[in-house]
């Protein structure tokens, strides 16, 4: 399904604040992969997912979903097979405009858009239908300016939106980590609804250890660019958040640097 | 009194023609959040272009408008792709534009700064020979009906897919471009049309005051920003969108009898210049002041 091949990239080559982000990162996902990734400050697990997205683009290797190399689309063409969330919930959608015309702009992901109306009045059950799923309340207030939603509502919609007309890849960026404890918790457990509900390939970027394990069917770690862990199955249910701290002494030689991982442990 | 009435009536009949470009500006300032300078020099196209095609090509006056609003859209494309694909920052990009029109302006005029339409048939002169009207109601008339006609497209266009994708461009780019929008697209294709609805108003301008003028477009974004504001003063309560255009329209009929009465009690209409500038300064001012001041006073020492 994705196929990530020798992917590299520095940012500032050749001046003094030259780091080298991606170091090579391989990576094949099946149909239907809950993938969760972990890593230290800086391991470069926002960059790969920005890289796969097409926020900048890659210094060498190759992108392929679906048997379609993507690795020199621009962002806006990519978007055509991925769905994202990002970690700022003010990112994901218009604040100035209504839930409903949010949620027109995302069913249109990657269509051409033309001068047909843009949300027709056969759309809207549909939305008042997907919003009721999320048990908010959103859907009676579905022509209010997204501006009025507080950050965890905004990051539930963004996900819905992400979904709504089904992509290829679902990309999640520590999408709970802006959110209070009790939010991040009901935007995880949407989050694992509809992803089993729509069979969804999902790369899940967390830094809660015990989430990394406990959801999804798959677990990498990265580092300094690479990815330096790859557990699935059966084993990866067995997991402890110890195991994972051992495995990252023995793959790193250096002790777990991201903060909020330590404390979230 | 009656001299009063009359520069009212001509102060109204002007807000309602200028107000079509305060339209355009309202697209890229508040629509984009772009400060779109090419304004000036799409305004002066709009006339100069309009005036030479009715005098020299003897074109129809209806005709040399869309020609005016033409010439307007290709200003503002090229904004447009200074702006996005060679990523020059667009009130650069708009300056750049607009002093590159003045040479433009004056190739359009043959080298002459000024150009009279004293015995052409103009659309208001064509208006009042079918009516009958007055020229101040026949201009009005026209202007008002183009007005609705505009607010109109822009009510419909934006709320089309396309239209929707450049307000969210203006909202969120990084949402809208993950959603598959090419906000480089939408950018250029809303400083086109902003400058079309620019050099329709210069056309209009031009035919009704019977002549185009290098200068015409001097200062004329910063007469659609205070129109904008004051139409924001005003109206800003009403949230539709229809209604956030009509405003713009209106704040441009407030700014020039708000100009005609301060020119009639003597102030200098050299400085008109300087109190328009005031007007948006104040405004831009204002709510940055207040929030300041909230902050300041909310704070306390020891807390509740």
């Amino acid at each position: 399904m994705l196929d990530i091949k020798n992917v590299r990239k520095t940012f500032n080559k050749n001046t003094i604040n030259e780091k080298k982000a991606l170091n090579g990162i391989d990576l094949h996902l099946n149909e239907g992969d809950f993938v969760t990734v972990i890593g230290g400050n800086g391991a470069g697990k926002s960059t790969m997912l920005n890289m796969i997205a097409g926020v900048y683009p890659i210094d060498s290797g190759k992108i392929q979903i679906d048997e379609i190399n993507i690795s020199r689309d621009p962002e806006y063409k990519r978007a055509k097979y991925i769905g994202r969330v990002f970690q700022d919930p003010m990112l994901g959608t218009a604040a100035g405009m209504e839930i409903q015309e949010n949620m027109a702009l995302a069913y249109r992901r990657g269509q051409g858009r033309g001068l047909a109306w843009g949300i027709r009045t056969s759309e809207k059950s549909y939305y008042y239908e997907a919003l009721k799923k999320l048990g908010l309340g959103l859907q009676d207030r579905m022509t209010n300016k997204v501006g009025l939603l507080s950050g965890g509502q905004r990051q539930a919609l963004t996900l819905l939106m992400a979904t709504l007309k089904k992509p290829k890849l679902l990309l999640l960026d520590e999408h709970t980590a802006a959110l209070d404890p009790k939010t991040a918790k009901k935007v995880l457990e949407i989050t694992q609804e509809i992803v089993k509900e729509q069979n969804l390939t999902t790369l899940m970027i967390t830094h809660n250890m015990k989430d990394a394990i406990q959801i999804g069917n798959r677990l990498v770690m990265m580092h300094e660019g690479r990815i330096i862990y790859d557990v699935s199955g059966e084993e990866k249910k067995k997991l402890e958040v110890e195991d994972l701290l051992k495995k990252f002494e023995e793959a790193s030689g250096e002790e777990f640097s991201n903060d909020r991982m330590i404390l979230a442990k | 009194m009656s001299g009063l009435l009359v520069s009212l009536q001509d102060a109204v009949v002007q807000g309602v023609l200028w107000g079509i470009m305060v339209l355009g500006v309202y697209i890229t300032y508040k629509l984009l959040d772009i400060a779109d300078l090419t304004v000036d020099g799409s305004f002066a196209m709009g006339g100069c272009v309009c005036a030479v095609m009715i005098l020299n090509f003897h074109v129809d006056p209806w005709v040399s408008l869309g020609v005016a609003a033409a010439a307007g859209m290709a200003a503002g494309a090229v904004t447009g792709l200074l702006h996005t694909i060679f990523e020059i920052p667009a009130i650069l990009a708009g300056i750049l534009t607009q002093i590159g029109l003045w040479s433009i302006n004056l190739r359009i005029m043959g080298g002459k700064s000024n150009v009279p339409l004293l015995k052409t048939d103009t659309i208001m002169s064509k208006f009042i020979a079918v009516t009958g009207l007055s020229k101040q109601a026949a201009a009005m008339i026209i202007g008002i009906g183009i007005a609705i006609v505009m607010i109109s497209f822009l009510y419909w266009f934006f709320g089309t897919e396309i239209g929707s994708a450049m307000r969210a461009t203006g909202n969120n780019q990084a949402m809208i471009r993950a959603q598959g929008v090419n906000t480089n697209w939408t950018k250029l294709l809303a400083l086109t049309i902003s400058n079309g609805l620019v050099g329709l108003s210069g056309g209009l301008v031009c035919q009704s005051q019977k002549y185009a003028d290098i200068g015409m477009g001097t200062g004329a974004i910063v007469i659609g920003l205070a129109a904008i504001v004051i139409g924001d003063v005003l109206m800003g309560k009403l949230r539709s969108f229809a209604s956030k255009l009509i405003s713009a329209v209106v704040g441009s009929v407030i700014y020039f009898v708000i100009r005609a009465m301060v020119l009639r009690m003597g102030m200098d209409a050299n400085d008109m210049k300087l109190l328009s500038a005031a007007i948006v300064a104040v405004a831009l001012c204002v709510p940055v002041m207040m929030n300041k001041w909230r902050i300041k006073k909310s704070y306390t020492e020891g807390g509740e």
